[in-house]
């Protein structure tokens, strides 16, 4: 079970509007490597472990991933906000405009809508594990790519909090694979799906 | 199923708890109905008590509430979607 907290994990205030920027950063909303991938990822992938350490992990980063999609929603609101019609054609935000007005829609930079194919959960936790790793790398190159185009201090800082977070979770990741090859059996050479073993025990 | 303590205290706090999911979403159209309200502020102190506890006997429920000593209890009881069998 889940409940809402009425506050940001990190705190987003932009004065100054750029939909151009938004129409960047809202990628890491519901983009490939978004936040919105990376929760559903985890969440949906914590339920073939029998590694309650491992499930921990993947419960408490698919929940903070969560909160990272309401900081990126929030700092692509807050950069739309009051924007007129003139500022959306000079800046190129008028094709998500016409289809979406200033709400927000997960969809990549490109317009790519978002899909639960841009991620797996493949009910081996090893190769779930490794899966997530690349994850956080992808993602944090993202928002490198970002910091390189931004250069506005408020826009800056949540992002630099966020691709912090990349670190620090890919940290959690290579830990947590750690335990699940430490505890396999000896006969699981190739280290494959240890909680699901019935041709390894043949 | 062997019906223990525990079990009813989880079933208490399952209980008062949807109670005030479905609450909090009436209240949030009938912000000033007082009945409702009173019945809030009822059922958030039951349920606190019933969560305290539940958290003090048995283990963590929310993440914020984990009470340590000298060991990370989050990760030790079975997760709620394991069941029984």
């Amino acid at each position: 079970m889940w409940s809402y907290e009425r506050r940001l994990q990190y705190p987003v205030n932009i004065t100054c509007r750029n939909p151009k920027l938004a129409m960047v950063i809202m990628s890491q909303f519901g983009g490939p490597d978004g936040e919105l991938a990376a929760s559903m990822r985890y969440l949906s992938q914590r339920y073939s472990t029998k590694n309650k350490k491992v499930a921990g992990v993947l419960t408490d980063i698919g929940t903070e991933e969560l909160a990272h999609m309401e900081i990126v929603s929030a700092i692509v609101h807050q950069l739309t906000k009051d924007i007129t019609p003139q500022e959306i054609m000079e800046s190129g935000f008028e094709k998500y405009y016409v289809d979406h007005t200033l709400g927000l829609w997960p969809q990549s930079a490109g317009g790519i809508p978002f899909t639960s194919t841009f991620f797996q959960s493949k009910g081996d936790v090893i190769t779930d594990l490794i899966e997530d790793m690349a994850a956080e790398q992808k993602a944090r190159t993202t928002y490198d790519n970002i910091l390189r185009l931004v250069h506005d201090q408020e826009v800056c800082d949540p992002i630099k909090f966020l691709r912090q977070r990349e670190i620090n979770h890919f940290q959690r990741f290579g830990e947590a694979l750690r335990i699940v090859l430490d505890e396999l059996d000896s006969k699981n050479f190739y280290a494959i799906n240890p909680d699901y073993l019935p041709d390894i025990k043949k | 199923m062997n019906v223990n303590n525990r079990d009813k205290l989880f079933a208490f706090i399952t209980a008062t708890s949807f109670v005030m999911d479905d609450l909090r979403i009436y209240l949030d159209t009938h912000p000033t109905d007082r009945e409702a309200l009173d019945y809030w502020e009822k059922i958030s102190r039951v349920r606190e008590e019933a969560v305290k506890e539940y958290t003090r006997n048995y283990g963590p429920i929310y993440s914020y509430d984990v009470d340590v000593k000298n060991r990370w209890a989050w990760v030790e009881e079975p997760w709620p979607w394991e069941g029984r069998c």
